[in-house]
C-alpha cells in the first residue's frame, strides 16, 4: 500500500547555500580593464587624434547641419522603402501571377546590383532623361519638366537609397508575413474578410513582431549607408561635410572622422530607444504575462470582492 | 439539373454528390446529404475520411470539384448561368461566408487582440456595424459563453476551453444561420471538453443549425438529430444517433465505433 501524507506539511526552512565562485570572470575583467586603460591613455596622448580639433568641430554648425541632412536622408528613404517594401511583399505573396512576377523582377534587379552603382546611376538620371513630358505619345503634351535645369541631388539620393532598400525591406516583410500561422488568415476568411482585409487587419499586425527587429537593423544600417550618397554626388550629409569638406581644408582627417563617428553613434543610440518601445507595442498578446493595466484591474476587483465579504 | 434553388423552403445544407480532389488524391468521392433548418448533424469517421474537407467545402474554404453544394438554397462557390458554372469572384465568396460561422480545432483566435476585440472585429470591419452596438453584442455573447470577466484578456492568457468558447462567440457575432465545428474539442484537455460541449449544446437547443465534426459520441447521442459516418470520402452510414450507435449496420461502422466508444 502506498502511504500518502495529505496533511499540510510544516513549511521547511529556506535554503541558504554557499554561492558558486567564478574566479576566472574576475581575471578576465581585470585584463580587459587594463587593456582599455592603456588604449585610452595612448589615444589621449597621441597627437594624431587631434583632440583640440575634435572639440572645436564637434558642435560646428556645418557638422550639425550635415547630421540633420543625414537624418533626413535616412528617414525619408526608410519611409519610402518600408511603404514600397510592404507593397512588394504583398505582391510577391498575392494570388495574382502578374504581381508576383513584377515583384520578383524588382527584387532581382535592385538586390542584384551594388547600391553604389545605383546611386551613381540616379545621379546620371538628369543626363539620361533631360526632359520629362507627360502626354499622349506622338500627340499633345500636358506636362513638361526639364530635369537638367533642376538641381535635385538630395531627391535623387533619397530615391536611390529608398528603391534599393525597398528590395531588402520586401524580403523582411515577406518573412514576417510567412511567420503568421495559416489558421489566422483562414479564420479571417471564414469570418467573411477579403484577402486584402485579412492581410491588413490580421496578418500584418502579427507579422510586425517579426518585422521590427530586422527593420531597426536596416534603419541603423541606412543611417550609415547615407555616407555613400557622395556617389550621386551629394555632399551635404554628415560624412560629406565632416570627413571630406572640412578635413580636406584643414588636412586633419582623423579628428573629423571621430567627429562624424560620434554623431553617427549618438543618432544610432536614439534610434535604438525608439526600437525598444516599438517592439514592446507590437508584442502585445504574445505573452501570457498580464499587462500593468490588467494587473491593476485584477487587484481592484479583488479589493472590491474582499470589501464585499466584510 | 436540380430543383433545389427553386424550392420555397430549402434545407439549410444540401450536398449532391460532392467531390473534392487535391491533385491526384480523391478526398471526397460523392457526398450526398441534407440538413434541415435547426438540425444538428454530427460527422464522424477515421482521420483522412474527408469529414473536415467536407466541412470546409460548405463555406468554400475548399472549392468543390464535382457535384453541387447549396446553403439555404444558394449554390456555394460558383455562379450558375444557364447550364454553365462560373468561378465566383472572391468578394462574393466572402459575402457568402458571412452567414456561415466556423469554429476550428486550434481556435485560431487573433492573438494580438483581446477576447472582446476578437469578437467585434468582423462585425465592425466586415459588416460595418457601429462600434458601440458591436461591443454591446460582444459582451452579451461573452456572457452567453460564461466569460464576461475575460473580455480584456488576450488569447494567450486563456485556457484552451476558454479560447474555444471565445472563438464560438466570435463566430456567433456575425449572426450566422449555420455553424460549422471542425473538431472543436480535439485540442483540449479532457477536463475542459465539457465546458465547450455545454456551450454547443445550448446553441443547439436555441435552434441553431450545426454541422459538427467530432469524436465526442456522448455529444452526438445527446444533441445530434443525425449521425453520419464517413470513410474514404463517402458516407458509409447515417441515421438517428441512438439507433446507429447501439446498432450499427455496416461492418466498417461497427469496427470504428468499437474503437471510439
Amino acid at each position: 500500500m502506498v502511504d500518502v501524507d495529505t496533511s499540510p506539511a510544516a513549511s521547511p526552512a529556506a535554503i541558504d547555500a554557499v554561492p558558486l565562485r567564478h574566479p576566472w570572470r574576475w581575471v578576465a575583467a581585470v585584463v580587459i580593464v587594463i587593456l582599455v586603460v592603456l588604449f585610452l591613455y595612448g589615444a589621449a596622448t597621441n597627437g594624431a587624434y587631434g583632440w583640440d580639433t575634435y572639440r572645436k568641430y564637434l558642435f560646428d554648425a556645418r557638422v550639425s547641419a550635415g547630421a540633420w541632412k543625414t537624418l533626413q536622408l535616412t528617414i525619408y528613404s526608410m519611409v519610402i522603402a518600408i511603404a514600397l517594401g510592404i507593397i512588394l511583399a504583398v505582391m510577391r505573396l498575392s494570388p495574382n501571377p502578374v504581381f508576383r512576377s513584377v515583384s520578383w523582377v524588382y527584387l532581382w534587379i535592385f538586390r542584384g546590383t551594388p547600391i553604389y552603382v545605383q546611386l551613381v546611376f540616379w545621379g546620371l538620371i538628369p543626363t539620361i532623361y533631360q526632359n520629362i513630358q507627360l502626354g499622349v505619345p506622338f500627340g499633345p503634351t500636358f506636362f513638361h519638366l526639364n530635369l537638367q535645369a533642376l538641381s535635385i541631388p538630395f531627391i535623387l539620393a533619397t530615391i536611390g537609397l529608398a528603391l534599393n532598400e525597398a528590395a531588402y525591406m520586401a524580403e523582411i516583410i515577406r518573412a514576417g508575413i510567412s511567420s503568421v500561422p495559416e489558421g489566422q488568415s483562414e479564420a479571417s476568411t471564414a469570418l467573411g474578410m477579403s484577402w486584402g482585409m485579412a492581410m491588413r487587419r490580421t496578418v500584418l499586425p502579427q507579422a510586425m513582431r517579426v518585422i521590427i527587429p530586422p527593420t531597426g537593423n536596416e534603419i541603423i544600417s541606412m543611417l550609415k549607408t547615407t555616407s555613400l550618397v557622395t556617389a550621386v554626388p551629394y555632399s551635404l550629409d554628415l560624412y560629406g561635410v565632416a570627413a571630406r569638406d572640412i578635413a580636406g581644408v584643414i588636412f586633419q582627417p582623423v579628428p573629423l572622422l571621430m567627429v562624424a563617428a560620434t554623431w553617427y553613434l549618438a543618432i544610432t543610440s536614439v534610434l535604438m530607444v525608439g526600437q525598444f518601445y516599438l517592439e514592446r507595442y507590437f508584442s502585445r498578446g504574445a505573452s501570457r504575462k498580464l499587462t500593468t493595466k490588467q494587473l491593476e484591474a485584477l487587484a481592484k476587483a479583488k479589493q472590491m470582492g474582499e470589501a464585499g465579504h466584510v | 439539373m436540380t430543383a433545389a434553388p427553386e424550392k420555397i423552403n430549402p434545407p439549410m445544407v444540401l450536398a449532391e454528390s460532392v467531390c473534392k480532389n487535391f491533385g491526384a488524391l480523391k478526398v471526397l468521392k460523392g457526398v450526398t446529404l441534407e440538413i434541415g433548418k435547426g438540425q444538428v448533424l454530427v460527422l464522424v469517421g477515421p482521420s483522412g475520411s474527408g469529414k473536415s474537407t467536407f466541412l470546409r467545402c460548405i463555406n468554400h474554404l475548399e472549392t468543390v470539384n464535382a457535384g453541387r453544394l447549396y446553403v439555404d438554397g444558394v449554390l456555394i462557390g460558383y455562379r450558375e448561368r444557364g447550364d454553365k458554372l462560373h468561378e465566383m469572384p472572391p468578394r462574393e465568396a466572402a459575402k457568402q461566408r458571412r452567414d456561415i460561422g466556423m469554429v476550428f480545432q486550434h481556435f485560431n483566435l487573433f492573438p494580438h487582440r483581446t477576447a472582446l476585440e476578437n469578437i467585434v472585429e468582423a462585425p465592425i470591419h466586415v459588416k460595418g456595424v457601429k462600434k458601440a452596438v458591436a461591443v454591446e453584442r460582444a459582451r452579451d455573447l461573452l456572457k452567453q459563453v460564461g466569460l464576461s470577466e475575460k473580455a480584456d484578456a488576450y488569447p494567450a492568457q486563456l485556457s484552451g476551453g476558454q479560447q474555444q468558447r471565445v472563438a464560438i462567440a466570435r463566430a456567433l457575432a456575425m449572426n450566422p444561420k449555420l455553424m460549422l465545428f471542425d473538431e472543436p474539442t480535439s485540442a483540449l484537455d479532457p477536463e475542459l471538453v465539457g465546458e465547450v460541449l455545454g456551450v454547443m449544446k445550448k446553441l443547439a437547443e436555441g435552434g441553431m443549425t450545426m454541422v459538427v465534426v467530432t469524436h465526442e459520441m456522448g455529444f452526438a447521442r445527446e444533441v445530434a438529430n443525425q449521425l453520419v459516418f464517413m470513410d474514404e470520402g463517402i458516407i458509409m452510414e447515417s441515421g438517428p444517433p441512438r439507433e446507429m450507435l447501439s446498432n450499427p449496420k455496416h461492418e466498417r461502422t461497427k469496427a470504428f465505433l468499437s474503437k471510439v466508444l
